[in-house]
């Protein structure tokens, strides 16, 4: 076991994917003799060589269409998107062709990129580095999409999503690349628990929580919270996203009769709305209150001042727990 | 001949840096080598890259262009009856696909937009994977790996990257192969190809841009892309170019070699403009007479790339009747051969919706596929179940 921040955790998982398969090879801006504006890449172009760590022009598009080239040619590359907010200029050759590359060729061509995004806010910056642009991805088929919370995973789904066969967008929450936590770095990525699993992370009874990526650390604060109030809640790390794994989250709900879904993103056509509506579908009979959704707003990611009012917080959080379990809570008394 | 031919050898020994590139910066003059009366005009910067084209290699050129017209014209005819749903005509642009399609060696590896059937008929693609898509049977037609032939691509231009990081694993692997896409005039104002030019050039890795400039982007001209001449653009990415007839099949040629050559030694990407034309409509579902004019198909008829090789075999004494009776029956073989192919295709089984989203099992995607199946059975027929009046 090993204290390393989450950057550091990518970075050794990478380190690893790099020294075990020769095929693999790292595509991005800034990626080299900086480390990437995060230095999740530091010290591996000099280790590896400018062929393997590839600083490329700054163009998205070409970055991960060069990859699909690359993988035609059975590279596994792996692509950095610098921000989250970036990603849009590749928006059709991921959709259009990483997604659809395998199906269009029955198969003969594989995709196996791994597109790692920094993403979600929380870090004071301007427009476009603090978005979570997830859904536009899970809505399209032929992608996987994960995320992680915490260092261990960091380490281990890294290196499951570059061995994966299929394209895999890596969502790192940026606001905790600086977070510290244990890493077993002997954990072997082909035996640990699969990338589309979910974790229950807090066990608890009367409500279960669903979140991902950088609220996975504030959901487990407002379950301590919610226990001191005497309230027992059950939070799930979703961790995969396409596909989401329904039978941890049902099995809780099962439980709990009670689901809360927390996400940065905006509400409309979110993750929170397709786990509330698959839940509902599944587990209607065992539902004792309307499932709640605490988001972001659905409106462009506001300036940073007043980010924390657009991010779920804590306190949030347990006003929509409130709202599940029918106590007072700031929406009392209105209807629908 | 044609199919396995692929890969006639260089006659010329390059250095890859020079050669009869256009330089940076100087307006590309159209290198012309068979005029449209089916005159040869010597070349000296190309004649020596052609001295392997023999009498008997000018036949085998005319019969693959030939071919792959009667190919284009099959195809045309099985969508008006209805056994292809769409078909992107070729006609007009036999030499362009055959200069340069002949000019590859198997193991360099193409990356094409969906009209370059006649680059796929070089690789030795089985005859009906051409129309396979056409019909609506598949999304691609052929195994890549099968013809190192990438599925053609539909998004505009996106097949220039595409080839550009093939090229940058070949430069990785340390091989001599080269990747090669084509695109028309319409992608060269898309982002991907520019994107594709400024990777190309600054890893200088081995691939060859092949532009189609047939003058249209539907029903869009030209000059509509573009304010100089498309070659002329390469310059700016720092990447030579060559602007050929692309009516002309040994120009073509020539000028493929010339890239090739260079990419194989380690000179980097190469711009060629093919200036040639769409006689065609943009697929069979487009009127061309909207949008232009008469007049201007038939100036471009009298340049038909076809009738100057004609001519030139006739001239040189070698388009005998016993060449062209060979020829037809060739043609005739070999579109007989792809109608079967197609009308005899087998429809893909429902259920094959869901085949190959995902190489490893999917939950999501499992659970909407088993549901289907269950839907499926609850009804006789499966082609009942899309009845569009309902069948329940």
């Amino acid at each position: 076991m090993t204290q390393m921040t989450f950057a550091r955790a990518i970075n050794a998982g990478l380190r690893k994917s790099l020294e075990n398969d020769p095929k693999v090879v790292l595509l991005g801006e800034d990626i080299g003799a900086l480390g990437g504006v995060f230095r999740v890449t530091d010290g591996l172009q000099k280790d590896f060589g400018k062929h393997r760590v590839v600083d490329t022009p700054l163009a998205e598009s070409a970055i991960v269409g060069t990859a699909v080239g690359l993988a035609y040619r059975g590279y596994r590359p792996v692509v950095e998107i610098q921000f989250d907010g970036f990603i849009y200029p590749a928006f059709d050759q991921i959709v259009s062709q990483v997604a659809k590359l395998h199906y269009r060729t029955r198969g003969a061509v594989k995709m196996p990129i791994t597109i790692r995004v920094p993403f979600g806010g929380g870090i004071g910056s301007p427009e476009h580095h603090s978005e979570s642009p997830e859904a536009y991805f899970t809505h399209t088929s032929g992608l996987r999409v994960v995320t992680v919370s915490n260092p261990q995973d960091a380490h281990t789904v890294i290196q499951q999503a570059i061995s994966c066969d299929d394209p895999v967008l890596y969502f790192e929450p940026k606001r905790r690349y600086h977070d510290k936590g244990e890493v077993d770095e002997s954990v072997d990525p082909r035996t640990a628990v699969p990338m589309d699993q979910a974790r229950v992370v807090t066990e608890g009874a009367d409500v279960t929580l669903v979140a991902y990526g950088p609220l996975v650390k504030t959901a487990r604060d407002a379950a301590l919270a919610a226990a001191d109030e005497g309230i027992s809640l059950e939070v799930i790390d979703l961790r995969s996203l396409a596909p989401v794994d329904y039978d941890t989250v049902v099995a809780s709900v099962r439980k709990t009769g009670r689901l809360v879904v927390t996400h940065e993103a905006g509400q409309s056509g979110g993750l929170g709305a397709e786990v509330a509506a698959s839940i509902t579908e599944r587990c209607f009979y065992h539902l004792e209150a309307a499932p709640v959704r605490v988001t972001g707003f659905d409106i462009p990611y506001p300036y940073s001042k007043l980010e924390m009012h657009h991010l779920p917080g804590l306190d949030r959080i347990l006003d929509g727990v409130d709202r599940a379990l029918g106590r007072p809570n700031s929406l009392s008394g209105l209807e629908g | 001949m044609g199919q396995g031919s692929a890969s006639a050898p260089i006659a010329a020994d390059f250095t890859g840096t020079g050669g009869p590139a256009q330089t940076p910066g100087r307006a590309a003059e159209l290198v012309q080598l068979i005029t449209p009366s089916g005159e040869r005009i010597s070349h000296p910067e190309f004649d020596p890259l052609l001295q392997d084209i023999t009498d008997e290699q000018l036949c085998s050129l005319f019969e693959d262009m030939t071919v792959i017209r009667r190919i284009d014209v099959e195809a045309t005819a099985l969508q008006r009856q209805g056994e292809l749903a769409l078909w992107p005509p070729l006609l007009g642009q036999e030499a362009a696909q055959i200069g340069s399609g002949r000019a590859l060696r198997a193991d360099d590896f193409v990356f094409s937009s969906y009209r370059e059937n006649g680059v796929a008929y070089c690789r030795g693609v089985d005859l009906t994977d051409i129309v396979r898509v056409w019909r609506g049977n598949s999304s691609s037609g052929w195994d890549p790996y099968s013809i190192n032939m990438a599925t053609p691509q539909i998004i505009i231009g996106a097949q220039t990257l595409h080839a550009t990081g093939y090229a940058m694993g070949i430069q990785n692997d340390g091989a001599d192969s080269v990747a090669v896409t084509y695109f028309g005039d319409g992608a060269t104002s898309e982002g991907d190809v520019n994107e594709a030019m400024v990777f190309a050039a600054s890893f200088q890795v081995p691939v060859v841009f092949f532009c189609t400039n047939n003058q249209w982007a539907i029903s869009e001209p030209v000059r509509l892309q573009s304010h100089i001449q498309l070659a002329d653009r390469a310059a700016g990415f720092g990447i030579p170019s060559l602007r050929v007839d692309g009516n002309d099949v040994l120009a073509v040629m020539a000028a493929t070699r010339v890239a090739l050559d260079r990419a194989r030694h380690g000179g980097g990407p190469t711009f060629i403009e093919a200036v040639s034309y769409r006689m065609g409509p943009h697929t069979t579902a487009d009127d061309p007479t909207r949008y232009r004019d008469a007049n201007e198909l038939e100036d471009w008829a009298a340049k038909d790339p076809i009738s100057r090789v004609e001519a030139l075999l006739d001239r040189k004494g070698l388009l005998t009747p016993e060449l062209q009776q060979q020829v037809r029956d060739k043609a005739d073989a070999v579109a007989r051969e792809m109608r079967a192919g197609c009308t005899t295709m087998p429809d893909p089984q429902p259920l094959d919706i869901f085949k190959h989203v995902y190489s490893t099992p999917n939950s999501w995607l499992d659970r909407q596929q088993d549901h289907y199946t269950r839907y499926l059975a609850s009804f006789g027929d499966p082609a009942e179940a899309v009845s569009e009046e309902g069948a329940r």
